[in-house]
């Protein structure tokens, strides 16, 4: 951005008419450009954001909808105090770090597969893209169907071709996690895989030309070239991957069927979902939420200036 | 051709061979659960619950399909999805395209941390604006009601969409608008005639992400839709997986029908796509 956006501000002779945009200083234009947007995310966004502070500290619940009142830093107490948060927290970070390195392993070997000259690639390519583009709350339940104990195809399978004994997916903690985990790991993996292939197509084929007239191997092209220049573009496709996995209620939800067996197989965001909407326990979840919302915010921090890709963010 | 020569190209095509597997063995992981859901489409309603990992199962039908158009509310949660999609798209690109220029073009007071405090609101969890907005909801009796659920999955689509859109905008040189305004065009002119047109790839990743955004979700609607006859296709979904044993088939044909307008979209659209997103995280 070196060049200075300003420059409609250079007065121009031009007859000013009522309610034309060349009436307005450049400013005003963009205030009015923003208005809409601006309404929209205060009324659903700004305000609420507010209005879960409030009930953070309250003590509302189904029995006090209408009678609550502050009760100050209890439910955050009541949060850090419990067991619970410890162990579906470390389940949280479990499982994003499990889908976000399989994500872009598989998602980044696939892209530079594609990117070499390969018969029927585009087709291919299209095919790798599917999980992506449906809908996920019919992958998530397509997935928990072929899970199924007697009937599911993969149990079918292990017991057809790998001659053992069918895995009881749904119904133990562990299998039940590793389900949700499968079924995220299948979803996500197109998202990394087109990033990686757009980053891929960007680098100057020169610079593999110089590499092999240095007598450079595929293994040294990779390691200074490629992974130099791809780099820039996954760490912001990461973090927000990572983001987005850790809090992802639908899977784990839908998989799990909200948990089950016994509440085992949560993560951070699906235990809050639990705590509002089914036991009703508003200010609790609230202050969750809250809590939730500063891991990801310190996190972001820490990695975007790790990784120096916050100059890349403006 | 030298020996060397040959025993590189040998090699490669070892290294050729062993990548098309791979390629190979990943697109069958990606096609088999939509095969799958294919084959129970198909079963006869006698034999939903079968061992039997045949594709085309013994007495194939399309009863299932049948049955999901002419005995359940199938059609009529088509139409509430299309509805409330096609709102949320419509007012997200409208939304996002203005916003996103404002964003690109000007700098005017707060610009920096509006931006940043999007991206901020990329990190809440879910339930963080929902539960706020399902109790506001509560209390202007606002349940039940499309209004509520537009607003939300327009918020929820909005701030990715507006970055994506100032990205965009950000590659787009500013000489264009400025020749345009010298031939005497205003500055809502050279934005809706010259900057929109030479936008649409981004504009058609917003539609898109807005469109995918509604269209299938299940978290929100759940908690805000609670009456069947305004249900959305996942609520419906949802309800028939519940029951396994006797409505797999209608879940099965269900979600292909549901799959194939946001796929269809997907595909068709995914050259754009690359382009944009790749453009929008290299620029930001």
């Amino acid at each position: 951005m070196a060049f200075n956006r300003n420059k409609m501000t250079q007065p121009q002779e031009r007859k000013t008419r009522f309610f034309d945009s060349e009436s307005l200083s450049p400013n005003t234009f963009a205030y009015i450009l923003m208005i809409p947007a601006a309404i929209v995310m205060f009324g659903v966004v700004v305000y609420p954001f507010f209005y879960n502070v409030v009930l953070s500290f309250s003590n509302m619940s189904l029995r006090h909808f209408r009678d609550w009142h502050l009760i100050g830093f209890r439910q955050y107490i009541e949060v850090f105090r419990g067991q619970v948060f410890y162990t579906v927290f470390l389940k949280t970070l479990v499982w994003t770090f499990v889908n976000i390195f399989f994500h872009v392993t598989i998602g980044v070997s696939l892209a530079l597969v594609l990117n070499r000259k390969l018969f029927g690639k585009a087709a291919l390519r299209t095919l790798l893209i599917l999980p992506w583009a449906i809908p996920q709350v019919i992958v998530a339940l397509t997935w928990r169907s072929m899970f199924n104990y007697e009937y599911g195809a993969i149990n079918l399978f292990i017991a057809r071709y790998l001659q053992m004994a069918p895995v009881e997916w749904l119904g133990k903690p562990l299998e039940a996690f590793s389900a949700c985990i499968i079924t995220n790991i299948w979803l996500g993996f197109p998202f990394m895989m087109t990033i990686a292939l757009g980053g891929l197509q960007s680098i100057p084929q020169e610079l593999y030309e110089a590499a092999d007239i240095d007598g450079a191997s595929a293994w040294q092209k990779f390691w200074s070239v490629t992974y130099p220049l791809l780099k820039p573009v996954m760490i912001p496709a990461i973090t927000l991957g990572i983001i987005w996995t850790f809090n992802n209620v639908n899977i784990i939800w839908l998989v799990s069927n909200g948990g089950e067996p016994s509440d085992q197989t949560h993560i951070l965001v699906s235990y809050v979902y639990k705590a509002a909407f089914n036991l009703y326990r508003y200010g609790y979840a609230a202050a969750l939420s809250m809590v939730i919302f500063a891991i990801l915010l310190i996190f972001s921090l820490v990695f975007l200036k790790r990784t120096k890709a916050s100059e890349a963010a403006y | 051709m030298s020996h060397k020569a040959k025993t590189q190209n040998l090699k490669l095509r070892i290294l050729n061979l062993v990548l098309y597997f791979l390629l190979i063995g990943f697109t069958l992981a990606v096609l088999y659960p939509i095969v799958n859901v294919f084959s129970i489409s198909l079963r006869p309603g006698n034999r939903l619950l079968s061992t039997s990992l045949r594709i085309i199962p013994d007495g194939a039908t399309f009863h299932a399909y049948k049955e999901l158009f002419t005995q359940t509310q199938f059609l009529l949660w088509f139409w509430n999805s299309s509805i409330i999609a096609a709102t949320v798209t419509v007012t997200g690109v409208a939304l996002a395209s203005t916003a996103g220029y404002a964003f690109s073009r000007f700098n005017f007071y707060g610009k920096k941390s509006a931006m940043v405090g999007l991206l901020v609101t990329q990190m809440f969890p879910p339930t963080m604006l929902l539960l706020p907005m399902y109790i506001m909801l509560l209390k202007l009796h606002l349940i039940n009601s499309y209004l509520g659920i537009i607003v939300i999955y327009t918020s929820t689509a909005l701030p990715f969409c507006v970055w994506q859109m100032k990205g965009y905008y950000d590659t787009i040189p500013f000489s264009l608008e400025e020749s345009a305004r010298i031939d005497g065009s205003t500055r809502w002119g050279a934005f809706t005639k010259i900057v929109l047109p030479l936008a649409a790839p981004a504009l058609v990743i917003t539609a898109l992400f807005s469109f995918m955004t509604a269209w299938a979700e299940y978290v929100v609607a759940a908690q805000v839709l609670q009456d069947t006859s305004l249900f959305t296709l996942p609520l419906g979904l949802k309800q028939f997986e519940a029951s396994m044993s006797t409505q797999w088939g209608l879940y099965a044909a269900g979600s292909l029908i549901i799959s194939i307008p946001a796929v269809a979209l997907f595909l068709f659209l995914s050259r754009w796509l690359i382009s944009g997103l790749t453009l929008g995280s290299v620029k930001g």
